[in-house]
């Protein structure tokens, strides 16, 4: 043990106090929300300024197939994090190919492709991307994305009308206009 | 067959009785009172590393597979005070490969059984169990011990002993404490040896573990092939539809569910092989145990452990990778700590300020700082933020606090300071005067 303890010694001695400890999944959270950059379309929200492992994400798409409308959704960071994704869900039920009806989200950054280097701010814009260029080939509501591929003037109505709190194919759908 | 299994065990201890009688003790000696081609400059052979070795306290964490390995090869090699930390209880699968468990053992904790077994088995060692999570137990108690080694199969357990141990490293060498750190995953593993604060450390190398198998979730949804697609759509896709709490993974009614779910799903698409073991590995993430692979790996840290503790011969510089999936193959290497590693390659800062410094002040006192040079820093306790930067509605939450003073927002906590300026964070110690 004396070898380890001179090379303690050839290092300078950093005063290292014993206290509660701040988990390295909330290290993390904390540098990548001070790192945060988002364009004026996307908003956070904490219902508790203490706890930044849970929070919301607004998105208001300024132009595709669901401008005029906002998308809310909810983060959970566990403390895997970031060997695992956070844990990313559409708070709202929206008419979208890649969004089911309980808010589960397709985006491959959120699963299969996630990786520790990529940052929330990553997925954040993944997420509003979704609303630009809604992917027909990736469907979690296979209606929506066959009307996509199928008819796109019916899509947009669908759409519309969806985001209006409309019903689609007997299905309704929240209210997500921005009022 | 569980019959005959017994009788072997309840036969084994006689055999071994009998061969402590003519078992050399002393095995070690040769290695720690001779020196050879090999031993490191700085070692002075002699009985007394003997003594000092069965002084020492050393830590074992889990008492699985793994630990089982390393509980056993420690009490063999020397080390006569090992303590070791479970929060399991035995379940009759760990009885092929946890061989310090009998089939009478399970339901009891791991630790405690496995204690009482070396205890009774080899002479002169002394195991002390505990039973519990290792983020029970607080820093000075981990500070008794000299040595840890951890044979765990949980990531996020294995982070925050990494990060414990390196916050405890201060300014008397007696606070740095190696740690060995084995792992497997099926015929896979490795063993490493981490210096806190000197070697690369678990987080610097979090990049390099495997991703878990995850599938798209447009395949799972629509497109399943696999047992796994099938499983995987019951738990993440089904479950929240009729539940509204978590599955319990290990609670037998929740996994038939899935498991059932998962069948049904399987049969509508023609895919053969769901079944309920399949369904219990996937929703669990578990990577079948290869008792070969953990023996390897418990032997390699466990003379890294010898070796470290007495400095015989040079220890492992710092990373073996084992692999024998297709042949045996090992492959050691020094893995770079990182510079922005959110562990390690945190500064330390002490601050003295006066008592009427207000956290405003004590941001201005930052930025005017050379060493630290940040612009535009977030500050956060490990539970309270104490002024968020960014994003703009932690700012505004947060706002409020600049006039408060340091003294009584920060309490006896350590500060956490995050800026674009810094490699990662900065750790700072507020004394206020
Ligand atoms: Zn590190």
């Amino acid at each position: 043990m004396l070898k380890i303890w001179s090379m303690k010694e050839k290092q300078a001695a950093e005063g290292g106090s014993a206290k509660k400890k701040v988990t390295a999944a909330q290290l993390r959270v904390q540098k990548d929300l001070s790192e945060l950059s988002l364009p004026s379309t996307m908003k956070t929200h904490f219902p508790s300024a203490e706890d930044i492992m849970n929070f919301e994400l607004t998105v208001r798409p300024d132009e595709g197939f669901y401008q005029g409308g906002e998308f809310r959704f909810s983060f959970y960071v566990n403390p895997n994090f970031p060997h695992e994704p956070p844990k990313v869900k559409c708070l709202q039920k929206v008419y979208h190919p890649n969004i089911d009806l309980e808010g589960n989200v397709c985006l491959n950054i959120l699963r299969e492709d996630w990786k520790p280097v990529l940052s929330l701010n990553a997925v954040m814009i993944g997420l509003q991307y979704l609303f630009l260029e809604p992917n027909a080939s990736d469907p979690l509501n296979k209606d929506a994305a066959h009307q996509m591929t199928a008819n796109r003037e019916e899509f947009k109505r669908n759409v519309k009308h969806s985001m209006a709190g409309g019903s689609v194919a007997g299905e309704r759908f929240d209210c997500v206009l921005i009022k | 067959m569980h019959e005959l299994h017994d009788q072997i065990w309840t036969s084994l201890p006689n055999l071994f009785s009998t061969m402590t009688a003519v078992r050399n003790p002393y095995s070690i000696s040769p290695v720690l009172t001779t020196s050879g081609p090999f031993s490191d400059e700085e070692f002075a052979p002699s009985p007394d590393v003997i003594t000092a070795l069965a002084d020492m306290s050393i830590l074992v964490i889990g008492a699985g597979g793994l630990g089982c390995e390393i509980l056993k090869n420690l009490a063999l090699s020397g080390f006569k005070k090992i303590h070791v930390i479970d929060m399991d209880t035995i379940d009759i699968s760990n009885l092929n490969r946890q061989f310090l468990f009998r089939p009478s053992d399970v339901g009891k904790p791991k630790s405690e059984v496995a204690a009482e077994f070396i205890n009774r088995r080899v002479a002169g060692v002394h195991v002390t169990p505990h039973f519990g999570k290792i983020q029970d137990f607080d820093n000075d108690f981990y500070m008794q011990f000299t040595l840890v080694v951890c044979g765990l199969d949980s990531i996020e357990a294995r982070r925050w002993i990494n990060a414990t141990l390196v916050g405890l490293v201060g300014d008397s060498p007696e606070t740095l404490k190696p740690l060995i750190d084995g792992g497997t995953e099926g015929f896979k593993g490795q063993s490493r040896v981490i210096l806190p604060t000197i070697t690369s450390c678990y987080e610097c190398s979090l990049d390099m573990l495997t991703p878990q198998t995850t599938f798209p979730m447009c395949t799972i949804a629509n497109t399943p092939r696999l047992p796994e697609h099938c499983i995987e759509w019951a738990s993440v896709l089904e479950w929240p539809k009729h539940f509204d709490r978590k599955a319990d993974n290990d609670d037998v009614e929740d996994v038939t569910w899935i498991f059932e779910q998962a069948r049904a799903r399987a049969e509508q698409f023609g895919i053969e092989g769901v079944t309920y073991q399949l369904t219990q590995g996937v929703i669990k993430n578990i990577i079948p145990a290869i008792a070969s692979t953990n023996a390897i790996i418990a032997a390699s840290s466990c003379n890294e452990a010898f070796k470290v503790a007495t400095t015989c011969v040079p220890f492992l510089n710092n990373y073996m990778m084992y692999s024998g999936n297709n042949s045996v193959y090992t492959y050691t290497f020094q893995h770079q700590k990182r510079p922005d590693c959110p562990v390690c390659g945190v500064q330390v800062l002490r601050l003295a300020v006066p008592k009427s410094t207000t956290l405003e002040n004590l941001i201005e006192r930052l930025k005017e700082n050379p060493a630290t040079k940040v612009k535009n820093p977030s500050l956060r306790t490990a539970s309270k933020s104490l002024y968020m930067a960014s994003p703009k509605e932690l700012e505004e939450m947060t706002r409020g606090n600049l006039v408060k003073l340091v003294g009584e927002l920060v309490g006896e906590e350590e500060v956490t300071v995050t800026d674009e300026a810094l490699p990662f964070s900065l750790r700072l110690v507020v004394d206020v005067e």
